[in-house]
């Protein structure tokens, strides 16, 4: 199982729905048709995944714009949780497959669009349905929007046929896009999810302080509440400078019930090159504290009702740059236009972890070092728009 | 406060603020925001590669929501 994947199947959801509304909330204009082609490989932390990323979005007629999307998960890899603590039998392959569709509707300067999501891995199943609705006011000067997406998914174990749960999932987003300036636009989103089911991951354990074992710890199931709730809130700005260039920044706070709280800040630069060329940079920075039920070692088995020891629930920092190149090796304009890029994006992060410790150093209980990791992550990917 | 009633107080209190502001008329013209409709000011340029970021992200951090451009388009067509 992939356990972030899947908690996160209704935000896969969601991201499908980024996918299917956002173009959609230019309202008064339905999106141009486009196809993307992508490919995408991830290298850190000892897991490897890669795989295909497609999207096609075609109008039909004046007001109608329909979507689909296919995505692909091929995991390899032996992480710090599968080598130090079995969280995965048979160390960790497997493949998740995702596909959505949506329709956009434009009435007046209203867009209404629907999107479904549909996940499957060998032992977790999600899916997804997005509802939105957004409007221009003040002459197309804002852009107001109001989204509500609800997830069912099934959680199964491989090498326990008995076991069997479900995840119930609502999220509910708000946004606000606002031009200031002839060189300045603002965007604003807040979404609250609530989750309620069995959020934890079956393979994963925790430890705790055991003379009898020879490490010196033992091991247990994670056990987490069968409730979680979030909100999240994020301010991003675009300012065209005085020459053909853009400046980009962005904030998001984050809180939830289980004491997670989380800043996220990026700040970009992108500069077309000739006619053909485009170049971004960015450089993002995050933080967060941990939950009230993580420990890295807790003093005795059963210490309290909920136990994790997933280092995403710990007190870390994340940050890194990201650098694309797009090169236009097709702009045709007249009454068929026809456009095509092809892009590839690079990004190094660093993962460093504050009460997560690295159990492949055998030394006294409790003072192993820190763990920390490099991920590198890299897109090759192909847009035409026609 | 559940998510769900902090979510409808916004929209009710988006409601009002809008609603008081329906005098207010548009100050940048539409023949004024050409540099606004390039593509370097779109939130979402490339929004298969920006939701695959996405899904990275939250799945190695513990913030989830309000990321990418979900919030909004650009108003500039």
């Amino acid at each position: 199982m992939c356990r972030r994947n899947s908690r996160n199947l209704l935000l896969s959801g969601l991201s499908l729905l980024c996918i299917l509304a956002s173009p959609a909330l230019e309202a008064g204009v339905l999106p141009p048709d486009r196809a993307d082609y992508l490919h995408h490989f991830y290298d850190g932390g000892g897991i490897e995944i890669n795989g295909p990323s497609l999207l096609v979005r075609k109008s039909i007629g004046e007001n109608v714009s329909v979507t689909g999307s296919y995505y692909v998960d091929t995991i390899s890899s032996a992480s710090i949780d599968v080598v130090t603590t079995g969280a995965s039998p048979d160390g960790y392959k497997e493949e998740r497959k995702q596909w959505g569709g949506g329709v956009d509707y434009l009435h007046g300067d209203t867009t209404m669009s629907v999107g479904y999501s549909s996940s499957n891995e060998n032992d977790y199943e999600a899916k997804s349905l997005n509802f939105s609705i957004s409007q221009d006011v003040f002459g197309g000067l804002t852009t107001i929007s109001m989204g509500y997406g609800s997830g069912a998914d099934k959680v199964s174990k491989r090498g326990d046929p008995v076991f069997s749960d479900t995840v119930d999932r609502s999220a509910y987003r708000l946004g606000l896009t606002q031009i200031l300036t002839r060189n300045l636009i603002v965007g604003f989103s807040y979404e609250a999810i609530a989750d309620e089911g069995y959020l934890n991951n079956p393979y994963r354990r925790v430890r705790y302080v055991d003379a009898n074992e020879p490490q010196g710890y033992g091991l247990q199931s994670e056990v987490y509440p069968r409730t979680h709730a979030s909100n999240a809130a994020a301010i991003r700005a675009k300012y065209h400078l005085a020459y053909d260039a853009a400046l980009s920044a962005e904030y998001r706070f984050y809180t939830d019930d289980w004491g997670i709280e989380a800043h996220t800040l990026s700040v970009g630069y992108a500069q077309p090159f000739r006619t053909r060329w485009l170049f971004d940079l960015q450089y993002r920075f995050y933080t967060q504290t941990g939950a009230d039920f993580y420990s890295d070692l807790f003093p005795y088995a059963n210490y309290q009702n909920y136990l994790a020891r997933d280092k995403e629930l710990s007190t870390f920092q994340s940050q890194g740059p990201h650098l694309g190149v797009t090169y236009t090796f097709l702009d045709r304009q007249g009454d068929r236009p026809l456009k095509a890029t092809v892009n590839a994006f690079i990004d190094y992060y660093m993962f460093t972890y504050d009460d997560f410790r690295d159990l492949r150093v055998n030394t006294v209980v409790g003072d192993e070092p820190l763990y920390d990791f490099d991920a590198q992550i890299y897109q090759i990917f192909f847009s035409l728009w026609f | 406060m559940r998510p769900g009633t902090i979510a409808l107080l916004t929209v009710i209190g988006a409601g009002f603020v809008l609603g008081g502001c329906s005098s207010i008329q548009p100050w940048v013209k539409p023949y004024e925001r050409d540099r606004l409709a390039e593509p370097i000011m779109s939130f979402d340029r490339n929004p298969v590669s920006g939701a695959y970021l996405d899904h990275v992200f939250e799945a190695r951090e513990g913030a989830r929501g309000a990321s990418g451009s979900a919030g909004g388009g650009c108003g500039c067509n």
